[in-house]
């Protein structure tokens, strides 16, 4: 079977996974089976067989497993924002089919040569930065929860940081593949672009107080680096820089002592002060409370979860326990309906997914295209480990989105669009010499 | 290149296996300690979305405790409703989101809402859960006598006080009424209604339950148990004689009998009989002084004192009576630790809760055996079969049947001739015995009424019954004794015509 019906196959049994999850919703909302359920995902499975013949045309050698593993992932989020608000499900499915309109545009234009984009590394260099600093200039930024993510232009909102992620991947792919030897050779004034990104990476943590974006960026070219010069040391400098810059901040800003804090001792069996209302609180009442009522919200899932549309997720007084729920949170949600099988599942779905994206990067057969490859495939991981990693308390969490799950067009449009570019360099390593 | 993204792919292999670990420590190892925090929502939401069992009265069958349905968010939760609002609240309890639980509320919790690891409710459950119905607790069905415990509650006014009231036979609590009561409908949303009730004594305290854990000195009502104390001795008799010079030496000190108006009362040369039936303390005190302080604790003892009093509300909301040193239970190791003497007369930091005096008095009118007290009659499923179902429980013969029938008959004495005779009802016989305790404040007495009544002498009496007032310028003999009265009328007439 080639990868092309292979893919036809899995966008199948996707579309399908669809239907049953929405009719599910359904039966649990309104105890009725209904045909909408049936529509919805047909027309879903519309929507990713348009991708497909796309795909078949412009990148006929690319990997078959991508887009249906993008498509279950899609799944998950729909269902899940879907069960908890039916308005914003709608919007996500706009969303997803406006990300499935950027995939085919991006393949399209990029259908002969996606490698010219090597030769506007430095201009990516440069958007990315701009991007990373722009939700703090004064008038398009705007601060919510404490940390400046969002730029708004008129009624437009979005999230720079996901794009910026991209953009920094592109530079540092035509950047490190061009200086990988001098900078392999240890050569002093090569450091020079390392200490410019550390200083850009703690700038913006200043700037923003986004320490999951500045985690994240910081990372994937840590990764990078090694990739290209296969010096560990570099990656050593690299982490302990990172460390001690991040120490000073932590005496410095008190944003950020305060997530280490909560992360270390959301539970206090005293009552603190409160920044919120001024008053003594448990701190699970009162800074660390979305935390905690999301590790609540897991544990209740239990091994096999309360079944889609049967989770808990108002007070007794109706209103809303955890907040961004449909957003950063939304890992915390799935988690509770469906238990620790379906959560495993879908954390299996992005381990196939990096497996995938890791294959690529071997197979392509320049630098470029490697560098490109395995640095969004990573970035793609590590933003799943920074966003799920705090909802579990494995680290400070911060607010990030889970590719393809959480609610949100900049980040369904940007994800979307790394998976073509992983498509386009999987064509080119697969395409008949 | 290779080598390096193999090795890239690892470690983001192992960023996201470390996801899967974590995962699975929240959902199945640290599952059960989240759930079981006070600050889980979510649990809370669980408690109110099953259709609690309702609580009932014995007789008249009402409910005491229902439940309200209201659609919450994409949730039916269930929260309660308490139509008779104070009448029984102490023993009931509440159930609230706020302010948790309870009472039988929060002792029966398991029942109510179906977590009681019974088979059938089990399965029960189950079949609800399977259904997608709300899961329906157990009901509770009290012992209470709904119609005496409200003449209770009227009788003690705004009074502080307690009256429990139950059958000695079957240990089955009748009446338990404290007063200052609360609505327990207001503890939710108008709880600043409840901290504002006053009532004849400071703290107010409404929410405590005077009947089973308000500590009060005995004063006389004790002399029972010195009395019983003395015959099991078999040092003494009742007609053992004494000579009352209106005081008892402790310590090389002078104890007066109970002061009225007149001073001291001296009454000579007189018996074991004639000293309970008067209340004569220097009787009392020199008998203390004879057995030792612990002989008469053993026997006390016996009646169930040291001990938590077994009945089905939370352990915390019962106190054992004894006596008490610096708020803890203290049992002397040597006589010498007591001044016996006073004790005797139930003074000298001796503690009961009404609760244990009613024990005392059902067992002296039932031959010496003390019955277990019990509040719960059954629980029942929600299609009506019983899953549980109470049996009158023998805690022990606390003292010979012999020495049972004298110490009542003394006490028959006391109401027909002595200090009790308000407490005499008509057509029935009547035991009982009177305290009045000095607290130190002028006019501020707690006074008590302890008895048994039934039909005739030889027969088991009916109810047995423990009245305590707080503040009271008068005697036991005035104050709490036409309560008793009242209170047992009820319950005697209830079961003659039910």
């Amino acid at each position: 079977m080639s990868a092309r019906s292979r893919e036809l196959a899995g966008l199948i049994v996707a579309a399908l996974l669809a239907g049953i999850a929405l009719a599910t919703v359904t039966i649990a909302r309104d105890a009725e089976v209904s045909a909408s359920a049936i529509a919805w995902g047909a027309l879903f499975l519309a929507l990713y067989l348009v991708a497909h013949v796309v795909v078949r045309r412009t990148v006929p050698y690319a990997d078959g497993a991508l887009l249906p593993l993008t498509a279950v992932l899609t799944v998950f989020g729909i269902v899940t924002i879907y069960r908890l608000d039916a308005q914003d499900g709608g919007r996500q499915a706009v969303w997803v089919a406006i990300g499935v309109a950027a995939l085919c545009g991006v393949l399209i234009a990029l259908r002969h040569d996606y490698r010219v984009l090597e030769s506007y590394r430095y201009l990516f260099g440069v958007a990315a930065v701009g991007l990373l600093l722009l939700p703090s200039v004064p008038g398009v930024g705007e601060r919510v929860n404490g940390v400046r993510l969002w730029v708004s232009v008129g009624p437009l909102q979005f999230q720079p940081g996901e794009l910026a992620k991209i953009f920094l991947i592109l530079f540092l792919a035509g950047y490190l593949r061009e200086k990988r030897e001098v900078i392999a050779q240890g050569r002093l004034k090569e450091f020079g672009p390392l200490v410019a990104i550390w200083g850009a990476a703690m700038l913006v943590i200043v700037q923003t107080n986004d320490l999951g974006s500045a985690l994240l960026n910081f990372g994937i070219f840590l990764a990078m680096l090694y990739a290209a010069t296969g010096r560990a040391l570099f990656v050593g400098a690299g982490v302990v820089l990172f460390l001690g810059g991040a120490t000073v901040l932590y005496n410095a800003i008190e944003h950020v002592q305060n997530r280490v804090t909560i992360w270390l001792h959301p539970w206090t069996d005293d009552r603190v002060y409160c920044a919120l209302n001024g008053k003594l609180e448990y701190r699970q009442d009162c800074a660390s409370y979305q935390l905690v009522k999301s590790l609540y919200s897991i544990a209740n899932g239990g091994f096999g979860g309360t079944g889609i549309g049967e989770g808990t997720f108002t007070s007794v007084d109706g209103t809303q326990l955890i907040p961004y729920l449909r957003t950063d949170f939304i890992f915390s949600a799935i988690a509770q309906e469906l238990g620790l099988v379906g959560a495993a599942a879908l954390l299996l779905v992005f381990m196939v997914f990096v497996v995938r994206g890791m294959r690529v990067a071997l197979q392509a057969r320049d630098g470029f295209s490697k560098l490109l490859a395995a640095g969004l495939t990573f970035g793609f991981a590590l933003q799943t480990f920074i966003i799920v990693g705090g909802v579990l308390r494995v680290v400070p969490l911060t607010g990030i989105t889970l590719p393809f799950v959480s609610y949100g067009g900049t980040s369904i449009v940007a994800n979307f669009v790394l998976l073509a570019l992983l498509l386009l360099v999987s064509n080119r390593a697969n395409a008949p010499r | 290149m290779n080598q390096q993204i193999v090795r890239l792919t690892y470690v983001a292999l192992a960023l996201v296996a470390a996801l899967v670990v974590m995962t699975t420590y929240w959902q199945t190892w640290a599952s059960a300690g989240l759930a079981a925090r006070q600050d889980n929502a979510i649990r809370r939401v669980h408690e109110f979305s099953i259709d609690r069992g309702l609580i009932f009265s014995f007789t008249p069958r009402k409910r005491l405790a229902r439940n309200r349905e209201r659609v919450v968010g994409e949730k039916t939760l269930f929260f309660r409703r308490y139509p008779y609002g104070a009448l029984a609240a102490h023993v009931v309890g509440y159930s609230t989101v706020g302010r948790s639980r309870t009472g039988l509320e929060r002792s029966l919790n398991d029942y109510l809402t179906a977590s009681n690891g019974n088979l059938s409710t089990l399965v029960d459950k189950a079949l609800d859960e399977l259904h997608g119905r709300p899961v329906q607790g157990n009901s509770v069905v009290t012992t209470l006598d709904l119609d005496a415990q409200q003449l209770a509650n009227e009788q003690l006014g705004t009074n502080c006080g307690a009256v429990v009231a139950l059958d000695p036979r079957t240990g089955k609590v009748l009446v338990m009424a404290s007063s200052p009561g609360f609505d327990p409908n207001d503890v939710e949303d108008h709880y600043g209604s409840i901290a504002s009730i006053t009532a004849n004594c400071t703290p107010a305290a409404p929410l405590l339950n005077r009947a089973s854990a308000g500590l009060f000195i005995p004063g006389s009502t004790f002399k029972v148990i010195t009395a019983s104390a003395a015959l099991e001795s078999r040092k003494f008799g009742p007609g053992s004689r004494f000579y009352d010079p209106g005081y008892c030496t402790v310590y090389g000190k002078q104890v007066h009998n109970f002061a009225d108006q007149d001073g001291p009362e001296v009454f000579g040369t007189i018996n074991l009989v004639t000293g309970l039936v008067h209340s004569v303390n220097s009787v009392f005190c020199n008998i203390g002084l004879k057995l030792g302080a612990k002989a008469i604790l053993d026997t006390a003892k016996r009646f169930g004192f040291y001990e938590r009093p077994p009945l089905e509300t939370p352990a915390d909301e019962r106190l054992a009576s004894g006596l008490y040193r610096n708020g803890k239970l203290f049992y002397p190791r040597v006589d010498a630790n007591v001044d016996a003497g006073r004790m005797a007369f139930g003074q000298e930091r001796m503690l009961v809760t009404p609760l244990q005096m009613a024990m005392v008095a059902g067992a002296l009118g039932y031959g010496g055996r003390l019955m277990e007290p019990q509040v719960v009659d059954r629980v029942v499923a929600p299609g009506g079969r019983v899953v549980e179902e109470q049996h009158p429980t023998l805690i022990r013969q606390a003292v010979s049947k012999r020495t049972a029938h004298q110490v009542a008959a003394m006490m028959r004495l006391v109401v027909r001739e002595g200090t009790g005779t308000a407490a005499q009802i008509p057509g029935y016989t009547v035991g009982g015995k009177t305290g009045t305790a000095e607290t130190g404040i002028e006019g501020s007495n707690t006074t008590w009424f302890i008895a048994f009544a039934g039909k005739d002498e030889e027969g088991p009496p009916q109810v047995a019954i423990a009245v305590v007032l707080q503040n009271q310028s008068g005697v036991g003999g005035t104050t709490a004794a036409p309560i008793a009265r009242a209170v047992m009328q009820a319950i005697l007439q209830r079961t003659e015509n039910p």
